[in-house]
């Protein structure tokens, strides 16, 4: 019975904590076989959810990486007209079956897995505004019609569904309303200590309270262009450890080390760091 | 009592369907959630809202909603069976935990502390403390664990009190009534775009060139189009100075994001209301001025035109002429703003002052009538119905 519960709920991965809100909406997604649409900061890993629940329920994945030029069209199947005009002036056989002109788009190929697969469509914000309403009823019927060949396209199983949004444009109702929409809070300190251990297991546990600590008073910084979020805390770490820095180091009640080590990783454009110099500099005077 | 629930959200302003509410009640069904109010919360939220931005508003409606619910489910648990009791343990409890509290006793020792922990508990709660709130002695919502003493479930997931995740109301940030930024900004103008293919033809267009090449037998025939631009000119005309401090920094921000957005993009300064001149510099406003006149003949009637004002002053200088503190006007602002109204068929007004003040404000009443009610709050929301109300021809008074 335990067996049968990891395979068909999730509940995060080694790799992934997911909180009981995240747990409960992919459960959902999965149960009612509904999109999951889920937006939140960048960096809280909105696209590992996707690899997690690939992995943690075992199965194939599909990833669909949306680009501004991205059509709807070419996740079904995109017909190579130039091919085939080539293979005609050339005098080739297989020009005569068109369906050899046909490529296959992620859509189509995980409407043709074996098993339920899991079916990412990453940041689907970047695309043409038009483009959700052009899947809505692929997505609602799982099936399309590919012209060219007059088949039907269906799927053989629905797959679990994992759209990411970054809000860069917003999603037209009729699609939304066929999804479920789940928005990736910011991990509090406690969920982001259970990460980092979760990522360095070996971590000494002065240096991530201290780090975290640091962390959470440059994210508290006002007026910051782009707040770090985990996948930068998760880098510095990273860098810290590599630096072999001595959790000494971060702490910041000493006003000449006000500044945490190797901040880089943390602030990523010049005015940040250059405001948050500022406010260190102006604390500094205070004292 | 879900259907009342259902129209309190939609008259809360959540954009709710019967398709999402009819899903809800699927997956109630589905027994996706259990029986706790959190995961009740979290499964309504995921089904009913789309957007983060509503979330704060989802989350007033459910506290008032569901006010005291939790008792509801504190009544169903304690006449729950034994074997339903079992199997939500055994669901709920990992296979390590459960050989450790087989260790400690059996498993029908296990339940019947269980069910003796849960009368006692109701007891309690009669005594005035919630179920979930505060001891967390139930093995079933967040913070249970069972009585030996082991945690039940995941304990660090479950540390956050169930009914305070909708009263802390975290998402009151997103609520689209705040202030804004450059990049929100940006997106709601790019809804202003509008692409049009002119100039040069110098793009190859696959289709137009497979479809000539098929008509001539299958000899390639090259077809080339002009690239894809966006068309739309801006013309934006801001209010600096006096009671527009206040708002410079919104007013920056909504300058440098249309500057970036829009190709042809055209702008003036006025002080307070718009008389017979304009001018580009500030500081040399006194000395380099276009008149009015000439900026209504120099741009057509395709501009998007955009004020940006509090349109909060006497209505004196509106109405009258010589009105204006600055100079003596020959002629009152409103006919200048009339004038301007019937050259350009695409105008809106962007107010930084509150939509509710309004009507508290003479002078905006009366610039939202010479505006023809095309006035917009300079708010996330506001800014989209101006770009919606943009795409349309004004109806001329």
């Amino acid at each position: 019975m335990i067996e049968g519960k990891s395979q068909s709920r999730f509940e995060g991965t080694e790799r992934y904590i997911a909180t009981g809100d995240l747990g409960m909406a992919v459960n959902a997604a999965v149960t009612l076989a509904r999109p999951l649409l889920i937006k939140g900061e960048p960096g809280t890993g909105k696209t590992q959810l996707a690899i997690e629940v690939a992995t943690a329920l075992g199965r194939p994945l599909f990833e669909w990486h949306v680009k501004s030029t991205s059509k709807a069209q070419q996740g079904l199947y995109e017909y190579d007209a130039v091919s085939r005009l080539r293979d005609s002036q050339l005098g080739d056989p297989r020009v005569a079956d068109i369906s050899h002109y046909i490529v296959r788009g992620k859509l189509w190929e995980a409407f043709e897995s074996e098993v339920q697969p899991v079916l990412l469509i990453d940041e689907i914000d970047k695309a043409d505004i038009e483009f959700p309403n052009d899947l809505l009823r692929e997505l609602d019927r799982m099936e399309f019609y590919v012209y060219e060949t007059r088949e039907l396209i269906k799927a053989r199983h629905r797959p679990i569904i994992i759209i990411t949004s970054n809000n860069e444009k917003e999603l037209p109702d009729a699609f939304l309303r066929r999804c479920f929409f789940h928005y990736i809070r910011f991990p509090d300190q406690d969920t982001m200590s259970r990460i980092v251990e979760v990522h360095y297991p070996n971590l000494k546990r002065e240096l991530l309270a201290e780090a975290l600590g640091a962390f959470y008073k440059v994210r508290e910084t006002p007026g910051l262009k782009k707040k770090p979020s985990t996948s930068e805390l998760l880098d510095w770490i990273k860098l810290l450890l590599a630096e072999d820095i001595p959790p000494e180091a971060l702490r910041s009640d000493d006003p000449k080390k006000a500044i945490p080590p190797l901040y880089g990783a943390l602030l990523k454009n010049e005015q940040d760091v250059h405001l948050f110099e500022q406010l260190v500099f102006l604390n500094r005077r205070v004292r | 009592m879900l259907v009342r629930f259902f129209f309190d959200l939609r008259t809360a302003g959540v954009p709710v369907s019967l398709t999402e509410f009819l899903s809800l009640l699927q997956a109630l069904e589905a027994r996706v959630a259990s029986c706790s109010a959190e995961e009740f919360y979290w499964l309504a939220r995921l089904a009913l809202v789309k957007d983060e931005r509503h979330f704060d508003r989802f989350d007033r409606v459910f506290a008032q909603h569901f006010e005291g619910a939790e008792r509801l489910f504190e009544k169903i648990i304690a006449e729950v069976p034994a074997d339903w009791l079992k199997q939500l343990a055994e669901r709920v409890l990992s296979e390590e935990e459960r050989r450790k509290i087989e260790a400690l006793g059996s498993w029908d020792k296990l339940l019947d502390t269980l069910r003796q922990r849960l009368a006692e508990q109701k007891e309690r709660h009669e005594g005035g403390s919630k179920w979930i709130g505060t001891g967390g002695t139930s093995p079933f919502g967040s913070g249970g664990y069972n009585p030996e003493g082991v945690r039940i479930g995941d304990a660090g997931k479950r540390q956050r009190r169930a009914v305070k995740v909708w009263e802390s109301r975290e998402y009151r940030n997103f609520d689209d009534q705040r202030e804004i930024g450059t990049r929100n900004l940006k997106v709601a103008l790019r809804r202003l775009r509008k692409f049009a293919r002119q100039g040069a033809a110098d793009e190859l267009d696959l289709g137009g060139t497979i479809d000539a090449t098929a008509r001539n037998a299958g000899w390639l025939d090259l077809k080339l189009r002009p690239e894809r631009r966006n068309t739309i000119k801006v013309l934006l005309l801001l209010d600096v100075g006096g009671s527009m401090d206040d708002h410079v920094r919104v007013c920056e921000e909504l300058f440098s994001a249309a500057r970036s957005e829009f190709r042809h993009l055209e702008y003036f300064y006025f002080h307070n209301f718009i008389y017979e001149g304009l001018w580009k510099d500030n500081r040399r406003r006194h000395t380099e001025r276009t008149s009015t006149l000439q900026m209504l003949r120099t741009f057509n009637a395709d501009y998007r035109v955009i004020f940006v004002g509090d349109a909060t002053m006497s209505p004196y200088e509106i109405v009258q002429p010589g009105g204006s503190v600055e100079h003596w006007n020959e002629e009152a602002g409103s006919a200048w703003m009339q004038r301007i109204a019937a050259h350009f068929p695409y105008l809106v007004w962007l107010n930084p002052e509150p939509e509710e003040r309004w009507d508290w404000t003479p002078s905006i009443r009366l610039t939202q009538e010479l505006v023809v009610g095309r006035m917009f709050p300079l708010t996330l929301d506001g800014l989209d119905r101006a770009t919606a109300a943009l795409r349309r021809k004004q109806v001329t008074p």
